[in-house]
């Protein structure tokens, strides 16, 4: 659902990511536009997480150029990085929520970190993000230790829109949630977009969600991106790994059945 | 205050209210204010009418905000219409429609009720860390028990391992600590004794002391600092990562395998410790004698000779052991305590030192009247 003549949100170039004498990434280029949900693939282990985190900012780079809403993520200075940084949100593969605060505190901390709202906007704001992810309010009250692995991911999703970022970085979304609540998590994506015309870069292994939610797929291997575009062309590829990836034993015999 | 976000005007009865600009996160506090004022302005009409045309963008912070409008208005009674809301932004606002309908004020307790149930859970939690300290004991002793009559389940190289690390890497830290206390000693003692020109007594004074008791006290002190609050990180974060319960499903013993290796381990050092303790403050107190008394070392050995007796160093090294178990039991406790949160573990780790430094002294008084009854 990407609109035609879209600009790059995110834009990597010859990008070269490594640690100690392993090189993970070794010239990737890729780009995210506008408005658009992006499936990320790749083996396990081959470095998907890596490039997201090198994207934000949490790993160095050796080589390459990563340039986000067209500012080049180099040599910006704090303040900038904050401005930058407000306008993104990242759900972590472990939900990586504050575990010594609650989870309505957890969902009001970048509230409190980037405006200035009253104590009763911010609690009602929270209760309603924690709805629209799918969660009761009196979650709100629980603290991230007494919560369910699927809840874990919900509450992280909530504080990653909480100020209704224009890109949303998820890392693996859907892994560990139950076959109902990972279609109510894409289903709640494709309405985001739909909404707040947000742009999402999703890592992720879960056929259901490329085939139903992502306009493209990039997929990396041999520490590049090989190709990218949407799941038509990912299913008529003749790359061996792309191949078993999407018309392997565990794809869906049919192809993609329909949109959310 | 930016009050085109939200104009408010009368007309015909009707109030009128138009949107504009940006009612986005970053204007959700001068929102917020424009429309509480705004719904304290509903007696003034019969009928509320709400334009959306003139706004330019709309997030969820406006989309909540311009719920809490509508709901105002009708909860003062008045028809309340929102009229040219853009296409794009209708799923948003139908979204606020639902959020928020349930009532989420916390009960709040008197203040008395709360400080009362304070106050009898500290109580209930002093007998609940004695009943804690006893049970980790058994559990220890007969995971110890189990492994003498099975000595091949041992779990030798790890017991060395925790060795090397609370004691064999300890021992420069308890050298330069006790080295300076003993000198340090030794010097008060000669500038106060100099006065009655008794200073070769200082050497009675600091040979008694050292052996009997500041030796043991210094060092397990300083062990309880650095291996208690070692002991209760590691095995607090092993238990939020899940790993204990991991052991337990393979059906190992945690005792057995993490547990007893550290305080079998504390026992040996800990006698080990002190006795390089005490001999090192002697040393130190050799060093100031010689350097600020003049006493030579031939003086300060036949003096030392004299003034301590066995009973002196028995005295010292018996406690040893008994303050490692206890350091190590503590340590343990706390350490199995560790709930879900990082501000746990870093409670129960300071618990640990504050407990294990407090029963050293107190093991340390009991001794002492046990070896005044017995005479020794």
């Amino acid at each position: 659902m990407a609109a035609a003549g879209n600009e790059a949100v995110i834009s990597v170039r010859d990008l070269v990511v490594g640690f100690g004498e392993a090189i993970v990434l070794n010239g990737v280029a890729l780009d995210v536009l506008r408005g658009e949900i992006l499936g990320f693939v790749g083996a396990s282990g081959v470095g998907k997480s890596v490039l997201m985190r090198t994207i934000i900012g949490l790993l160095p780079r050796r080589a390459g150029r990563v340039a986000v809403f067209g500012i080049d993520l180099d040599g910006l200075n704090e303040d900038a990085r904050r401005a930058l940084e407000r306008r993104w949100g990242v759900l972590f593969q472990q939900g990586a929520l504050f575990s010594s605060l609650t989870v309505r505190q957890n969902v009001q901390f970048p509230m409190r970190e980037h405006l200035r709202l009253s104590r009763r906007l911010m609690d009602e704001i929270a209760a309603a993000k924690l709805e629209m992810v799918g969660l009761t309010p009196d979650v709100g009250d629980k603290y991230p230790a007494e919560l369910s692995g699927g809840m874990i991911k919900r509450v992280a999703l909530a504080r990653a829109l909480a100020l209704d970022p224009e890109i949303v970085f998820l890392d693996e979304p859907t892994s560990g949630l139950d076959p109902i609540g990972a279609g109510e998590f894409d289903l709640l994506i494709k309405t985001l977009q739909h909404t707040l015309g947000l742009t999402v870069f999703m890592v992720t292994h879960d056929l259901d969600s490329l085939h139903s939610v992502c306009d493209r797929i990039a997929v990396l291997a041999d520490c590049k991106v090989i190709t990218a575009g949407p799941m038509a062309a990912m299913l008529a590829s003749d790359h061996p790994w792309v191949k078993a990836y999407f018309r392997g034993k565990r794809s869906r015999a049919n192809g993609p059945a329909g949109t959310a | 205050m930016d009050s085109s976000l939200l104009e408010v005007s009368v007309k015909d009865g009707r109030l009128a209210l138009a949107a504009g600009g940006a009612w986005t996160a970053d204007h959700a506090n001068d929102l917020e204010r424009l429309v509480e004022a705004a719904i304290q302005r509903s007696a003034q009409a019969t009928a509320v009418n709400i334009d959306m045309g003139r706004v330019e963008r709309l997030d969820t912070f406006g989309a909540w905000l311009l719920e809490r409008l509508v709901r105002g208005f009708t909860a003062a009674g008045r028809e309340t219409k929102v009229v040219d809301l853009p296409e794009h932004y209708r799923e948003l606002v139908a979204e606020a429609q639902h959020v928020n309908r349930a009532d989420i004020s916390p009960v709040r307790q008197p203040l008395l009720t709360t400080l009362l149930a304070a106050m009898r859970r500290g109580e209930l939690a002093l007998g609940h860390d004695f009943l804690q300290f006893v049970q980790m004991l058994g559990a220890v002793s007969v995971a110890g028990a189990r492994c003498l009559m099975r000595p091949w389940t041992f779990r030798f190289t790890s017991t060395i391992h925790q060795f090397d690390r609370v004691g064999l890497r300890a021992v420069p830290i308890i050298v330069l600590i006790t080295l300076l206390l003993g000198g340090i000693i030794a010097q008060q003692g000669l500038f106060h004794f100099r006065r009655f020109g008794i200073e070769i007594y200082v050497i009675d004074m600091v040979g008694i002391l050292v052996l009997r008791e500041l030796g043991v006290v210094m060092v397990s002190m300083m062990v309880a600092g650095r291996s208690a609050s070692s002991y209760t990180a590691e095995l607090g974060s092993m238990k939020m990562r899940e790993e204990i319960d991991a052991l337990r499903t393979m059906g190992f013993d945690p005792m057995e395998i993490l547990i007893l290796p550290r305080v079998v381990a504390l026992v040996l050092a800990l006698p080990a410790l002190a006795l390089i303790g005490a001999i090192t403050a002697l040393f130190g107190a050799f060093l100031v004698c010689w350097l600020s008394a003049g006493m030579s070392p031939e003086i300060f050995l036949a003096r030392l000779r004299d003034a301590i007796s066995v009973d002196d160093f028995i005295v010292g090294m018996v406690k040893a052991p008994f303050i490692a178990l206890m350091i190590g039991i503590v340590a343990s406790v706390e350490g199995l305590s560790v709930e879900g949160s990082a501000e746990s573990l870093g409670l129960h780790t300071t618990a640990s030192v504050v407990k294990s430094i407090f029963l050293v002294v107190v093991l340390d008084g009991l001794f002492a009247v046990f070896f005044a009854a017995v005479g020794m």
